[in-house]
């Protein structure tokens, strides 16, 4: 049901589809977000994120399906739901030649604004998003994270109640990447709806309120951050010994506290197993202390997105293509802290 | 962040359709766009600035003396002509470069952007026309160095540039429409060049077609690109506007009608 009178919804997509020749991109995708909140879509490369976004963005025309933004159908009402919008593309959508300034005068007086008010939206942006200092440079020069700076000032202008953000940190250096994150959280805080996909099960968790997850077409998921992991075990632990003869006794302290059965990675020394309750770590520790085992390095992590992937569609993300640069550096909560990071995957199991 | 909260979808007024005036204000911030991009790269004008000196020299040093005697006498023949023949070819770089343009990031937004469809396309068609208005003034101050002096006077030689730049214009709507359809910028430029040379050499640009056989006198007597030549010949050399500048102007105007259109249809279906 549409619900444009209350504008509860900020998209409504039933069943989209959208067919590339023989390859059915996307191939029935529902999706609902809710007014204000930050919708994140999930999954690897080529699984049809970016064709979802670009369709409910009136940029490609559903070959199946409905889809409406604030009520309005994004085939029908096109150019009313553009009033409503703004993109900001998985590769810059700003003009290379002008500088941030020009960039920011024209994406302005398109939007309808007069020339001395095209001038100090744009000087306001600049100022907003730190790049004042560059505003006159020509866009060639520009770092990756000021580009995508610019490109999200872009979408700005005209103060849209629901923006896309195609992986807006993909490519990014993890500085740029937390800087996108607080600027993406205080644009939420003024009262958008942004809808956002990613690779990252992290920046997602960060970020979404709910989150789709998404592969070769379809929904596999759908829920809250807290639901999905949930739906693969909540934390892994990562133990490495400096004493490999110690190893079967570790794993038998595993055994007695955690209550779970430790797996044995390739690389020599090395103990995985999951965790319920990422607490719990304590009384391992004071349990390996006592018995005089030497810890090296210990990790808790979250599920990466492989092993969600791994739980939800039975292969990994990396079977289709390798799921970008691509771990997350595994801020797990605030249980680990000062406790070393393992950022890497273990997709062998 | 100092944003004041934003107004939600449902309390804005909206409209789904765009008014003439609005599309008209963003054609022409879209041309101020592409007036900024020549201004940046200004190697793109090489072919407007170098073209004219060099053919209007080798025609009128190789052909002035066999079609009209001499060199002098040729020039009020030849300027006319190569000066039309000059600005349509340049009318295909307006193809290549949306082309190009086109597969650029930023034509993503435009997309996105609640403007006119066409704004787009007609901002950088119009920019263009100041590659045109470069290309005429360049043949014709090359043409008065060389001797030529129209007889029409300084207002009518102006409306003539006027009346060729307009008709490019409206011809640069063919080669966009390539632009828009064709694969990649190379394309583009073989398809327009198979369309442009007949259209040029087959008129009376360069020579008067009464030497040609007749069949094909027929066809140059119909071609418009003739009767553009020839409006700026009256023009120039005699200050008048006849029959022909109308005939150009109402060709060009077909032109537009229906190249427009299709033009932008293709590029609606590209996005």
């Amino acid at each position: 049901m549409p619900a444009s009178p209350t504008g509860d919804w900020a998209v409504e997509a039933h069943g989209l589809v959208k067919v590339f020749g023989d390859n059915r991109a996307v191939d029935g995708v529902d999706l609902s977000v809710r007014t204000g909140t930050v919708y994140g879509v999930l999954g690897p490369n080529g699984a049809g994120k970016t064709t979802t976004i670009r369709m409910l963005a009136t940029l490609l025309k559903p070959d199946g399906g409905e889809a409406t933004v604030f009520g309005h159908d994004v085939r029908r009402e096109a150019q009313i739901v553009r009033q409503l919008i703004g993109v900001t593309g998985q590769y810059a959508s700003v003009d290379e030649t002008l500088s941030a300034t020009e960039n920011l005068v024209l994406f302005s007086r398109l939007n309808g604004l007069g020339r001395a008010e095209s001038r100090r939206k744009s000087a306001e942006l600049l100022e907003e998003f730190g790049l004042s200092e560059a505003a006159k440079r020509p866009l060639k020069n520009f770092s990756g994270g000021m580009r995508r700076r610019l490109d999200l000032a872009a979408s700005l202008i005209s103060q849209p109640p629901l923006i896309f953000l195609d992986e807006p940190t993909t490519g990014l250096d993890p500085r740029t990447r937390s800087q996108m994150w607080d600027t993406i959280r205080r644009l939420v805080a003024t009262g958008s709806t942004v809808l956002l996909t990613t690779q990252y099960l992290d920046e997602a968790d960060q970020l979404a309120d709910r989150i789709a997850v998404i592969d070769r077409g379809i929904v596999v998921a759908e829920g809250t951050s807290d639901e999905l992991k949930h739906s693969v075990g909540s934390a892994s632990l990562l133990l490495r010994l400096t004493d490999a003869a110690s190893l079967e006794r570790a794993r038998h302290a595993i055994q007695d506290v955690l209550g779970v059965e430790s797996v044995l990675s390739p690389e020599a020394g090395r103990i995985t197993a999951p965790m319920s309750d990422p607490d719990s770590i304590t009384d391992l520790l004071i349990r390996l202390r006592a018995d005089g085992i030497q810890v090296a390095e210990l990790a808790v992590q979250q599920p990466t997105l492989d092993e969600v992937f791994l739980a939800l569609t039975g292969h990994t993300a990396s079977d289709e293509e390798t799921a970008g640069d691509g771990t997350t550096t595994g801020a797990a909560s605030g249980a680990d802290n000062g406790l070393a990071h393992e950022p890497e995957l273990e997709t062998a199991k | 962040m100092t944003q004041l909260t934003i107004a939600p979808g449902v309390s804005r007024t909206l409209k789904n359709h765009v008014s003439l005036s609005q599309t008209v204000q963003n054609s022409f911030s879209m041309a101020w766009r592409g007036l900024l991009e020549i201004r940046r790269t200004p190697e793109q004008l090489i072919d407007v600035t170098l073209q004219p000196i060099i053919f209007t020299l080798m025609f009128s040093y190789i052909f002035g003396g066999a079609i009209a005697g001499s060199v002098q006498d040729y020039l009020p023949l030849l300027i006319p002509g190569i000066l039309v023949q000059t600005v349509i070819t340049t009318s295909v770089v307006t193809g290549i470069q949306l082309r190009e343009d086109m597969d650029k990031g930023v034509f993503d937004r435009f997309k996105s952007l609640p403007i006119a469809r066409i704004a787009p396309l007609a901002g950088a068609l119009l920019a263009d026309t100041a590659r045109y208005a470069i290309a005429t003034t360049i043949t014709f101050v090359v043409g008065f160095l060389m001797g030529y002096h129209p007889a029409g006077g300084f207002g009518a030689v102006v409306l003539a540039a006027l009346l060729v730049i307009a008709c490019s214009w409206a011809i640069s709507w063919i080669f966009a429409f390539f632009g828009v359809i064709a694969r990649s910028a190379s394309s583009v430029q073989g398809i327009s060049f198979l369309v442009l040379f007949p259209l040029t050499f087959l008129s009376n640009a360069f020579v008067q077609p009464d030497t040609m056989p007749t069949w094909l006198q027929a066809f140059v007597n119909v071609n418009p690109v003739s009767h553009l030549v020839t409006a700026v010949r009256d023009l120039a050399n005699n200050g008048v506007f006849g029959a022909d500048a109308w005939l150009a102007l109402l060709g060009a105007a077909v032109i537009v009608a229906i190249f427009a259109p299709l033009t932008v249809r293709a590029y609606m279906k590209k996005a």
